[in-house]
């Protein structure tokens, strides 16, 4: 239908430490606006899969692009630059800084005034990271210092962090890692809220199989390295193969009742 | 050919006494990831009480008798050393565990001076190998040969101890994983203290067989403290074999670096650790290790640039310092220069460290390089002052930019040991490069031109300086450079994330940092009328460390503050008593143990305590960084 390259294409993405093959032939696309669950069962190669999207290894084969500019081989900051945003499965925040000033750091890397060293960092667009605080909910955190914050409160502001130079496309690794389930639900509606008024792609990877055929759009589901599985909610959650991988094979029962539960 | 045998026989012997230091050095890093300054002070003690009994006991059975039982002494001081000092700082910052460490080194120097008199002692021959064998006309020592048989004997005794025994199993299992085996009900404190009784065993054992073939002096720790620095990096920290290995290299390396370098045989062995550090920064036998868990800071206080009130206060502070010429006289005028110039050195110490999470331990180097482009510019150039002190420092700034890019390639233990080297062998170019720099005699005559000249305008002149750059660095704090440069030492990963090149804001820092100091060493230069290669060595890159710690590694203005009080002690001190070291590293350990926020600290913990009478009633005020031990 449209001619335009897909926010994020992945073709024959391949990886092999020694003899075993992480990660063997993975290709999937993604549109701006819509947001992509990728799942398997441990071992399936979702991390590695992840991290050659992020630029923190890099593929054997296989090509990454953002609209149709390679991003394969570059560091992860120059994949940022190109505009794509991420959260880490363990929180990675400025711990000895404020809120604001964690936000503030990543609106002064997207201004370029990196190396500006006499411009004054506290009152750097100070409304503007004041307004991706608000978006997360976290305006009332602004003057905190960030090491004192509770768990679930350093995934916002991490949400807000990647926000900030405008992402098209967002990598969330695990982003409910850790959570209580209420906080899960939350962070997750808030980022498909966002992720659909700003018209973002969001990819991430998950245990939790009720944040996943709650929120994503569209599931591709990775076993030993390869993807065995790609569809709807409605149609991962239909395919037997996806039910033997994650309930075992030869037992009866219907996998219905144990939806949501499972991993 | 049968010297070149001989020599590289006679490096192998050294190396023997180097490898039983290393080893045990490299054992107490691979358990407590301490890296041991003391060790150094341990081996000299080591010689010192060997001396004593060797010199007491009789006969062969007394000679060989009083060797182990004085490496069984020391071995015991180390017990002592580790049950009252190291175990409060397990968990404190490596920075701490350094300067603690060298805190005690400065006490045992001043200490063996107090029993042992400052003379060297030339100690007794080993009975048994008091001749020496002839090969080929050439004299070789047989003490020589007993070492060289020595070092593998060890090597094997020790490779027997880790493998066979159960003990060496639960060290081994520690060095990989020390929280497993806590979580395994192994008892750690006894295990800690064991691996410290056997790693300071080895370090006197080391130091009393020395007695044959050297004298035993009170500065023998520093020298080989700095070498056995080196093996451990270039083997790999927690290495045996590596350590033994690195020993006998860097032994022939000075052995030969003699013969074919003789102008730069120290700078030899440095150039071989910096090539190490940089193509395998783990050592040629050690392991990568997995991004160790940062030790998190001991609070979590936000900077925020000063109120005005604030900013009234300070400015109030520097007009009463400038009115110091009023009513004090030469002597007091020249020591407030002095304080002035190392409150530069400091804050310049402070932007790297405490902004930038680098602790060099060599910083000592730019502000050194600054002094000597002085005295070149001055004495060689002929250049006014004013043209001096503008392009002086930029020698700072070159070698902080060499350095620098190697430097920031590596973090924590190792940054702060490539740091040290890299001041090594700055120092080894202005000992041994005689024609240019005038070796141990220093360049002299570097006086300051005549609108500067009387102790009054010299202190004007320094103040001003020292205000400027404070403020500069200050603005420089809170610039969106600064921040950046917080960022990549609060996470590397993270920084990266948005788009920040980590290394290279590192690397801006350093050379920022490298040329401020360098402004300090020019002025230094001319306090002084003389520059020596003692402006660019260990003793001031740990004064530096001492006074941004001593005002508070986590604040903003410490630095400054650290440095006034330090430095008044310190000359008043010196003036006082003989002892100064004795007390300065009584004084180092204490602030470590005691007193780690450092005096600013504690003045904001005091205020902020004041401040909130009533807690703020938050859920989530669970302190996860205070209370992460």
């Amino acid at each position: 239908m449209s001619v335009a390259p897909p926010l994020l294409a992945v073709e024959g993405l391949t990886k092999s430490y020694g003899g075993i093959h992480a990660v063997r032939g993975v290709s999937f696309s993604l549109r701006a606006g819509e947001i992509l669950a990728l799942i398997g069962p441990n071992g399936a190669g979702k991390s590695t899969c992840f991290d050659m999207l992020n630029g923190q290894n890099k593929p054997d084969s296989g090509h990454v692009r953002l609209l149709g500019e390679e991003t394969t081989g570059k560091k992860p900051r120059e994949i940022w630059r190109m505009g794509v945003g991420r959260t880490f499965q363990i929180t990675a925040t400025f711990a000895t800084m404020t809120v604001r000033e964690n936000v503030q750091v990543a609106l002064i890397s997207h201004g370029k005034q990196l190396y500006n060293l006499f411009g004054s960092a506290p009152n750097f667009d100070r409304n503007e990271a004041g307004r991706l605080l608000e978006l997360v909910g976290m305006g009332g955190y602004a003057d905190r210092p960030c090491g004192e914050l509770a768990y679930g409160d350093l995934k916002r502001l991490e949400l807000a962090v990647a926000l900030a130079n405008e992402p098209k496309l967002l990598l969330m690794d695990e982003p409910t890692a850790g959570m209580a389930p209420r906080e899960r639900v939350d962070l997750m509606r808030l980022t498909a809220q966002i992720a659909r008024e700003k018209s973002i792609g969001v990819l991430f990877t998950e245990h939790d199989m009720d944040v996943v055929f709650e929120h994503a759009d569209r599931i591709i589901v990775l076993n030993r390295g390869t993807l065995i599985a790609e569809g709807s909610p409605a149609e991962v959650r239909g395919n037997p193969q996806v039910q033997a991988v994650y309930l075992g094979e030869g037992l009866v029962y219907d996998a219905r009742h144990r939806e949501g539960t499972s991993a | 050919m049968a010297f070149y045998v001989v020599q590289f026989l006679t490096g192998l012997a050294s190396a023997a006494s180097l490898f039983l230091v290393a080893s045990g050095l490299s054992i107490i890093f691979g358990v407590t990831r301490i890296v041991n300054f003391a060790h150094g002070a341990f081996y000299m003690i080591g010689a010192y009480i060997a001396f004593t009994l060797t010199e007491r006991l009789s006969g062969a059975f007394g000679f060989w008798g009083s060797i182990v039982l004085a490496a069984l002494a020391v071995a015991l001081i180390g017990v002592l050393v580790e049950m009252v000092l190291l175990r409060r700082i397990y968990h404190a910052p490596e920075l701490f565990q350094l300067l603690a460490t060298f805190g005690l080194t400065l006490m045992v120097e001043d200490l063996v001076v107090l029993i042992w008199g400052p003379d060297d002692l030339v100690g007794r021959r080993a009975p048994g190998f008091k001749g020496a064998i002839d090969f080929f006309s050439q004299n070789i020592p047989s003490y020589d040969l007993f070492l060289i048989v020595l070092g593998p004997v060890v090597l094997g005794i020790l490779w027997l101890l880790f493998q066979r025994t159960r003990w060496g199993v639960l060290v081994r299992a520690a060095t990989q994983d020390r929280d497993m085996v806590a979580a395994l009900g192994v008892n750690q404190k006894w295990l800690f203290t064991s691996v410290f009784a056997v790693g300071v065993f080895l370090a006197a054992l080391g130091g009393a067989l020395q007695i044959p073939r050297d004298a035993v002096h009170h500065a023998m720790d520093l020298r080989i403290i700095v070498e056995v620095f080196v093996v451990v990096v270039i083997g790999g920290l927690g290495s045996i074999v590596g350590a033994f290995v690195a020993a006998v290299l860097v032994s022939e390396l000075n052995a030969f670096g003699i013969l074919i370098f003789p102008k730069i045989s120290i700078i030899l062995v440095f150039l071989v650790m910096a090539v190490v550090l940089i193509v395998r920064p783990w050592g040629l036998f050690g392991k990568p290790e997995a991004a160790a868990r940062k030790t998190p800071g001991l609070t979590v206080n936000p900077w925020r640039p000063l109120t005005s009130n604030e900013r009234l206060a300070s400015l109030a502070a520097l007009v009463i310092a400038a009115t110091l010429p009023l009513f004090a006289g030469n002597y007091a005028l020249t020591v407030g220069s002095e304080i002035a110039i190392f409150v530069i050195f400091a804050v310049s110490l402070h932007f790297l460290m405490s902004v930038g999470g680098l602790a060099s331990f060599g910083h000592a180097a730019y502000f050194g390089l600054g002094a000597y482009g002085i005295a070149f510019l001055a004495k060689m150039a002929g250049l006014p002052m004013i043209v001096c002190l503008l392009l002086g420092p930029l020698l700072g700034c070159m070698g902080a930019a060499v350095f620098g890019f190697f430097a920031v390639q590596l973090s924590g233990v190792y940054f702060a040991m490539l740091t040290l080297a890299f001041a090594q062998i700055v120092w080894s170019i202005a000992f041994q490069w005689v024609s240019v720099t005038g070796g141990d005699n220093g360049i002299l005559g570097v006086w300051p031109e005549k609108w500067a000249a009387s102790p009054s305008h010299f202190y004007w002149l320094a103040l001003g300086v020292a205000a400027l750059v404070t403020i500069a660095l200050r603005i420089a704090v809170f610039s969106p450079f600064g921040y950046a440069l917080r960022a990549t030492r609060d996470s590397v990963l993270r920084s990266e994330a948005i788009g920040i090149d980590a290394k290279r804001i590192q690397w801006t820092a350093f050379v920022i940092a490298g040329t401020t100091a360098g402004i300090g060493g020019a002025l230094f230069a001319y306090l002084k009328g003389s520059v020596f290669p003692d402006n660019l060595g260990i003793s001031l890159s740990v004064d530096a460390l001492v006074m941004v710690l001593l005002g508070g590694v986590e604040t903003v203005s410490g630095a400054v503050i650290g440095a006034i009080v330090y430095k008044a002690l310190n000359i008043w001190l010196v003036s006082q008593t003989d002892l100064s070291k004795l007390v300065l590293g009584g004084f180092i350990v204490l602030i470590v143990v005691v007193f780690p926020k450092g005096i600013v600290g504690m003045l904001e913990m005091l205020a902020q305590r004041r401040r909130k009478s009533s807690p703020p009633g938050s859920p989530l005020l669970a302190k996860p960084i205070e209370s992460a031990e």
